[in-house]
C-alpha cells in the first residue's frame, strides 16, 4: 500500500479549476518529484494534500485513511509536513521561535532541543542568527530557515515546495544533499522543483503536471531521457 | 512600560507647569488666587501628584480594555466592537456578585478586612470568567461563520452583537432587579486614602481602590506579557497573527488559537469592567460605550495589533484625559470645563489617523500585507 495516494483530485480557487483530476502515489521511502511549468498546479497539489485547500472531487489517502476533508493541523499530526512555497516563515518570530513552531506537535523539550541542534549543524548560519527576527534574514537565509523548520517536525512524508528558490548554487547542492540524507534516514519525500534536472537526479520517480493534469509519470531516469521532458523542462533541444 | 508612563507623565506635568508660569500674572492667575488663595503655580504643583495617580488609574483600565481590541485585531484584522459589552458584562457580574454577598452579610458591616479583599478577588475572578466565556461564545456564534466573508460583514455583525448584549443586560437586570443601573455595595476600606507624602503642608494621598486598580492591572499585564512571549500558546497566537495558513502547517489548530485570543481578551476586558465598577461605583448597561471607545482609541494610538502599543496608548490617554479634566477649566477660567475632556481622546484619534495611521508602535501597513 502506498503511503500517500491521490485519486482523481479536483481543486478550485473559487471558480478557478486549478486541479483537474490528479492521481498520484508516493510509496514509503521514496523521493517523488512533481515538475511542471509556472501555474501548472504543483503548489496547489501540495496545498490540497496538506488541507489548506479541500478537493471538491476525488480522495486523498494517507496510509489508506481518507484525509481529504481533515483540517490542516490534524494532517500535520497524521505525519505530513509541508514546507510551503515562498518561504512562509514567521517574520516577527525569532529564528529560534520559528524552529520551535516547526516542532509544535512535539511536547518533549529535550527532543526539540536535539532537533534544533541537528538543524543548526546543517545550517550553521542560522545558529549565528538564532535571536534575529525571521523577517530580517536575507532571502536565502529565510529559505534555509523554512527548510530547517520542516526538518523539526520529522514527518513521515515531507513535502517541499521549491526549496532551492533564491539560493546560491552551493546552497542548492547542500539542500539537495540534506533531502537525500533525510530520505536515507527514512523520511518519504514529495518534492516540487523548478530545477527539474536536480530534482530528477535525486528522485526515484516523477510526475509531470500541465495545466492541472498529470501528463506523464515515470521513473526519474526515464523522465530525464524523455525528449518531451528534455525539451520543456530541462532546456535541452 | 514604567519608563514610558513616567516620561509621558513628566511631559504632561512639565507642560502644565510651564502653562502655569505663563499664566501666573494674567487674569487666570488672579482668578485662582481669588478662588483658592494660592498662586496658580502653587495650585498646579499641589494638584499634580494626585492628577498623575488618577490618570494612571484610568490609564491602566483603558490599557486592559485596549489589549482585547488589539489582540483580536492582531489575529483576525477585525475590530471587535462587541468588546465594550464584554467589559460591561464583567462589570455587571462583578457588581452582582458583590451585591449578593452583601445581601448574605458576607461583606460590609462587621466582616474582617481580609474577607473584603478575598471577596473582591472572587468578584473579579467571576467577572473575568463570565466575560471571557462570553467573548469566546460571541466569536463562535457571530464571527466564525463569517470568516471568509468580506471584511465589512463581521464588523456589522460585531455592532449587532454589541446592541444585542447591551439590551440583554438591560432586560436581565430590569426583569430580575427592577432597575438597570447598579451600584457597587460599600464594603472594605477601599474608599480610604493612604497618605503618600506631604508638600508645603498639603498631603498627597491615593485612594485604596485606585491602588487596587493599578496593582491588579500590572499583575495582569505582566501575566499577559509572559503568556504571549514565553509560552507555547503565546507563540502560537503570534504565529497565527502573522500567517494563518502557515501556522496551520505547523500543526497549530487555528480555530482553537482564535478562541484562546478571545478568551484572553475577554478575560482582561471583564477584569477591567470589575475594576472600573470598583473605582466609579455606578454602572449601567451602556457603561462600556465610552471606556470602550477610548480604549479603542488607545489601541489605535499605540498601533493596533501591537500589545505594547495598546498598553502605552491606554496610559497616555488616561493621563491626558485626567489632566484635561483637571486643568482645562482652570486655564480657561471655567469657559471649557471638565466636560470637554473627551475632546482630547477623540481629537487624538483623528490626529493619529491623519498623521500616523500605523500608530506609535505600529509598523507600516504595507509591511504587514
Ligand atoms: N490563491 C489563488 N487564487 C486564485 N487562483 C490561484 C491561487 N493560487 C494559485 N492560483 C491559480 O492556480 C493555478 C495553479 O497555481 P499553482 O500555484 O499551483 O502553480 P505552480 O505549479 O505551483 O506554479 P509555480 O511554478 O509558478 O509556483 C494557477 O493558474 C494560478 O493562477
Ligand atoms: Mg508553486
Amino acid at each position: 500500500m502506498s503511503l500517500l495516494k491521490l485519486e482523481n483530485v479536483h481543486s478550485y480557487y473559487g471558480r478557478i479549476h486549478a486541479l483537474k483530476g490528479i492521481s498520484l502515489e508516493v510509496n514509503e521511502g521514496e523521493i517523488v518529484t512533481l515538475i511542471g511549468a509556472n501555474g501548472a498546479g504543483k503548489s496547489t497539489t501540495l496545498r490540497t494534500i496538506s488541507g489548506i485547500l479541500h478537493p471538491r472531487e476525488g480522495r486523498i489517502l494517507l496510509n489508506g485513511q481518507d484525509i481529504s476533508h481533515m483540517e490542516p493541523h490534524k494532517i500535520v499530526y497524521a505525519g505530513v509536513g509541508h514546507v510551503p512555497e515562498g518561504r512562509g516563515i514567521f517574520p516577527k518570530l525569532t529564528v529560534r521561535e520559528n524552529l520551535e513552531m516547526g516542532a509544535f506537535t512535539i511536547n518533549d523539550r529535550a527532543e526539540i532541543e536535539r532537533r534544533m541542534e541537528y538543524a543548526f549543524s546543517l545550517f550553521p548560519r542560522l545558529k549565528e542568527r538564532i535571536n534575529q527576527k525571521g523577517g530580517t534574514l536575507s532571502g536565502g537565509e529565510q529559505q534555509m530557515l523554512a527548510t530547517a523548520r520542516g526538518l523539526m517536525l520529522k514527518p513521515k512524508i515531507l513535502m517541499l515546495d521549491e526549496p532551492s528558490m533564491g539560493l546560491a548554487p552551493r546552497l542548492v547542492e547542500l539542500i539537495f544533499d540534506i533531502i537525500k540524507q533525510m530520505n536515507q534516514e527514512g523520511t518519504t519525500i514529495l518534492l516540487v522543483e523548478q530545477n527539474a534536472l536536480m530534482a530528477l537526479s535525486i528522485a526515484h520517480r516523477g510526475y509531470v503536471l500541465q495545466t492541472g493534469q498529470i501528463v506523464l509519470s515515470d521513473t526519474a531516469d526515464n523522465l530525464k531521457a524523455n525528449p518531451m521532458v528534455q525539451h520543456a523542462y530541462l532546456g535541452i533541444e | 512600560m514604567l519608563a514610558f508612563s513616567l516620561v509621558s507623565g513628566f511631559a504632561l506635568s512639565a507642560f502644565v507647569i510651564v502653562l502655569a508660569f505663563l499664566f501666573q500674572n494674567t487674569a487666570v492667575g488672579a482668578s485662582v488666587m481669588q478662588r483658592f488663595g494660592v498662586s496658580l503655580v502653587n495650585y498646579t504643583l499641589l494638584n499634580l501628584p494626585q492628577v498623575l495617580m488618577d490618570g494612571l488609574t484610568l490609564g491602566f483600565v483603558y490599557a486592559a480594555i485596549a489589549l482585547g481590541y488589539t489582540m483580536v485585531y492582531g489575529v483576525l484584522e477585525f475590530i471587535n466592537f462587541a468588546h465594550s459589552e464584554i467589559f460591561a458584562i464583567g462589570a455587571f457580574v462583578g457588581v452582582e456578585v458583590l451585591i449578593a454577598l452583601a445581601a448574605y452579610g458576607l461583606i460590609g458591616g462587621q466582616n474582617s478586612l481580609l474577607s473584603a479583599y478575598l471577596w473582591l478577588l472572587v468578584a473579579l475572578l467571576a467577572g473575568m470568567l463570565v466575560a471571557g466565556t462570553m467573548a469566546v461564545l460571541v466569536e463562535r456564534i457571530a464571527y466564525r461563520p463569517l470568516r471568509g466573508a468580506p471584511r465589512l460583514v463581521p464588523l456589522i455583525s460585531a455592532i449587532g452583537v454589541s446592541f444585542f448584549l447591551q439590551d440583554a443586560i438591560r432586560l436581565i437586570e430590569s426583569v430580575t432587579t427592577g432597575q438597570f443601573h447598579r451600584i457597587i455595595p460599600a464594603f472594605g476600606n477601599f474608599d480610604n486614602r493612604i497618605p503618600l507624602f506631604t508638600v508645603a503642608g498639603n498631603t498627597v494621598d491615593i485612594q485604596i481602590k485606585s491602588l487596587i486598580v493599578i496593582v491588579a492591572a500590572i499583575i495582569m499585564l505582566v501575566g499577559l506579557n509572559y503568556l504571549v512571549n514565553a509560552t507555547k500558546v503565546g507563540k502560537a497566537i503570534r504565529a497565527v497573527a502573522q500567517d494563518r495558513a502557515t501556522a496551520s502547517l505547523m500543526g497549530i489548530d487555528v480555530n482553537r488559537i482564535i478562541s484562546m485570543t478571545f478568551l484572553i481578551g475577554g478575560t482582561l476586558g471583564g477584569a477591567a469592567g470589575v475594576l472600573y465598577a470598583l473605582k466609579f461605583t455606578r454602572i449601567d448597561p451602556f457603561v462600556g460605550f465610552f471606556p470602550g471607545l477610548k480604549a479603542f482609541t488607545a489601541a489605535v494610538l499605540g498601533g493596533i495589533g501591537n500589545l505594547t502599543g495598546a498598553l502605552l496608548g491606554g496610559i497616555v490617554l488616561g493621563l491626558l484625559e485626567t489632566f484635561a479634566g483637571t486643568y482645562m477649566s482652570i486655564f480657561t477660567m471655567g469657559v471649557a470645563g471638565a466636560e470637554y475632556k473627551d475632546i482630547f481622546a477623540f481629537g487624538i484619534l483623528i490626529l493619529v489617523l491623519i498623521f500616523r495611521p500605523q500608530g506609535l508602535m505600529g509598523e507600516n501597513v504595507a509591511q504587514k500585507a
